[in-house]
């Protein structure tokens, strides 16, 4: 497993009142993705633990260009990847971000 | 109380996640996880095989309503790890099934799993036999322990044994319930035996269809979530002890398929034992004609 | 050990037992002169639907008998049957059933010891030495899920490799001391002393509780289960109460 760790200013706040949302699943080219309401409000902070080594300039640029154009600021997000290709895990942290903005029931 | 809600949108049982069936199955916003993804109990054992772990080590457990019923709930995730059994997974289940007698509530399985993961095999092994233990018990105390299977990865090995402990079995045709998987089967004994290959006589063999028509389970519902909660909900209408007079008929039961169908080639002849018309078009009907088709199918009303 | 001279050493007043194939049943007398059932599957042969069904039924006719004498389960098995006849019957339903009849019978006051002297594997040894309430064995006794060539097949690891981990961890190699520190296996007895003492000792242990998860705890082979399984039951309580007064 290769580990990595990005804490990122994010310009967008997170919407919703969720504190944590899952979406994924850990299997071959797939990835789970969690999201909690922890970091301050303008940081997002990821962390991955990865399956495929020696990707991570592929993984920063994926994870930065969410955190500039979506609203993650005041997330936490972990991620258990099983090798996902970087546009799945450009959907997953989108789906993420939906589900953790649904509202409660 | 609220109304009682299911959320109606159709949702295909086999595709769908362990999350998005618990969310189907229960009334609308019932569930409450325990042991949930962000307390991070994985498997403290892939790593030394170098493999990713999950969350939730690929099984949710929670307590939610089902029409208005308390029910305990344990959904296996069959994309992750096939959804088998390990330390951790199975200690989940295995803790479910004891709460269940604790707090005098049944239990729904929503089994999705290839058997005992490889990687903590002696975990795994010995945690379905904690589990079976834990189901025969509280069913001996006079809950209902229900077991839906459709998923993916079907319900094999260690996951179909625990299968057959439940009080009723809910299948789709997708539900595939074996000890042995086609490859294990081909692998040890040749393709002579058994060609995994032909998918065909995998699903005659250990599918839904042929499962329910010998009375491997009780109800046989559509690839659909809302069809599995319909299903689910009379289930647990049933009272079922696991007492001697329950386990004898199951035992003349069990005598009398081996006395009927023993000698049987394929599935196709014990469809024709049955009476069914034109047994070679099973695999084909839809669960509306086959349904009628089924008519004379063997049962396991009290024998199980 | 053979069978012959185990059945000698747990029974020295002697024992009646008949053999159909792979299968053992009868009854014997314990030195302390109450009487024990004997059931068994042995020669390391598989457990397929028609040795299960007739295993089950024994154990029906021992319950329905309501002496409540306890019952010895002797295990030299393989694994389940892998046949297309035997998945085809519903294995998977004739290995719960036997299951269940032992647990039925232990449930009914019956005391039941399994006892393994060669081998088992998957399948079969769950339905037969794991649903037994104190599981015993004997050295040179060998369980497995699966045997390490076939797991090195799955896992795609060289086997050298695997062996190399099984050092380093009890949770996934076959063998009797692995199952013995993940708490599948309550003892191992002393080949070199006399059985019939060491059987009269477990008839003692106290009944109906399953400790092998704390037991796999203590021994260091399991050291997640247990803790687990009680956090479960302790939220399945507090979230019932939340429920109730919320």
């Amino acid at each position: 497993m290769e580990k990595l760790s990005f804490r990122l200013t994010a310009p967008n706040r997170a919407g919703g009142t969720r504190a944590q949302a899952i979406v994924g699943v850990v299997a071959s080219g797939n990835l789970e993705v969690l999201l909690e309401r922890a970091s301050p409000a303008d940081i997002c902070t990821i962390d991955i633990a990865t399956a495929a080594h020696g990707f991570g300039a592929v993984w920063d640029a994926v994870v930065r260009d969410f955190v500039a154009r979506r609203s993650a600021g005041g997330l936490r997000i972990s991620i258990n990847d099983g090798g996902a290709r970087p546009d799945t895990v450009a959907l997953r942290l989108a789906q993420g971000i939906r589900k953790i903005e649904e509202p409660e029931r | 109380m609220t109304a009682v809600t299911a959320n109606t949108v159709s949702l295909s049982w086999y595709e769908a996640s362990a999350r998005q069936r618990i969310d189907a199955l229960v009334d609308a916003g019932s569930f409450t996880e325990f042991i949930g993804p962000e307390l991070r109990e994985m498997s403290p054992h892939l790593a030394i095989f170098d493999l990713p772990e999950q969350f939730d080590d690929g099984v949710v457990i929670g307590r939610g309503r089902l029409d208005g019923a308390p029910v305990l709930i344990a959904a296996q995730e069959g994309r992750f790890m096939g959804g088998a059994f390990g330390e951790v997974h199975g200690a989940k289940l295995t803790g479910l099934l004891r709460a269940a007698r604790a707090q005098h509530q049944d239990v729904l399985i929503l089994f999705d799993t290839g058997g005992v993961r490889l990687q903590e095999a002696n975990a795994g092994e010995l945690a379905i036999a904690e589990i079976m233990r834990a189901v025969v018990e509280a069913r001996r105390d006079g809950l209902s322990v229900v077991g839906l299977i459709g998923g993916r990865a079907g319900c094999y090995g260690g996951g179909s044994l625990i299968g057959g402990t439940c009080s009723r079995l809910i299948v789709s045709e997708q539900g595939r319930i074996s000890v042995s998987g086609p490859e294990v089967i081909e692998t040890n004994r040749g393709i002579e035996e058994f060609d995994s290959r032909d998918r065909a006589l995998v699903w005659r063999t250990m599918g839904g269809k042929h499962r329910f028509l010998i009375g491997g389970a009780d109800m046989f519902v559509d690839d659909e979530a809302l069809a599995f909660r319909k299903a689910a909900i009379d289930a647990l209408k049933v009272g079922r002890r696991c007492d001697v007079t329950v386990l004898e008929a199951e035992q003349t039961r069990l005598e009398r398929r081996l006395q009927r169908f023993g000698e049987a080639e394929d599935a196709v002849e014990i469809w024709q034992a049955l009476g069914v018309d034109n047994p070679t078009d099973v695999p084909a009907l839809p669960t509306s004609a086959f349904l009628r088709a089924a008519d004379n199918r063997e049962n396991a009303d009290d024998a199980r | 050990m053979t069978l012959d001279d185990i059945l000698a050493g747990l029974f020295p007043t002697g024992s009646k037992i008949e053999t159909t194939g792979a299968i053992i049943a009868g009854q014997a007398v314990l030195p302390d002169g109450r009487p024990i059932h004997v059931l068994g599957i042995t020669q390391g042969q598989p457990l397929g639907v028609d040795e299960a069904i007739l295993l089950a039924g024994h154990v029906i006719e021992i319950v329905k008998s309501g002496d409540r004498a306890p019952i010895l389960f002797l295990v030299d098995s393989a694994s389940q049957r892998m046949s297309k006849r035997d998945e085809l019957l519903g294995l998977s339903e004739y290995l719960s059933h036997l299951a269940k009849t032992l647990l039925l019978a232990e449930a009914e006051g019956h005391r039941t010891v399994g006892l393994l002297y060669g081998g088992s594997a998957a399948g079969a040894f769950i339905a037969t030495a794991l649903a037994t309430g104190t599981l015993v064995a004997l050295p040179g006794a060998h369980p497995a899920v699966m045997d390490l060539p076939s797991m090195g097949r799955v896992t795609k690891l060289p086997i050298d490799v695997l062996k190399a981990k099984a050092e380093a961890t009890p949770v996934f190699a076959p063998g009797l001391d692995n199952m013995t520190q993940t708490g599948g296996i309550h003892a191992i007895w002393d080949a070199d002393a006399p059985l019939a003492p060491r059987l009269a000792a477990v008839m003692q242990r106290p009944k109906g509780q399953d400790d092998r998860d704390r037991l796999g705890a203590k021994r260091g082979g399991r050291r997640k289960a247990a803790e687990i399984a009680d956090r479960v039951v302790a939220l399945a309580a507090t979230s019932y109460q939340g429920a109730q007064h919320g």
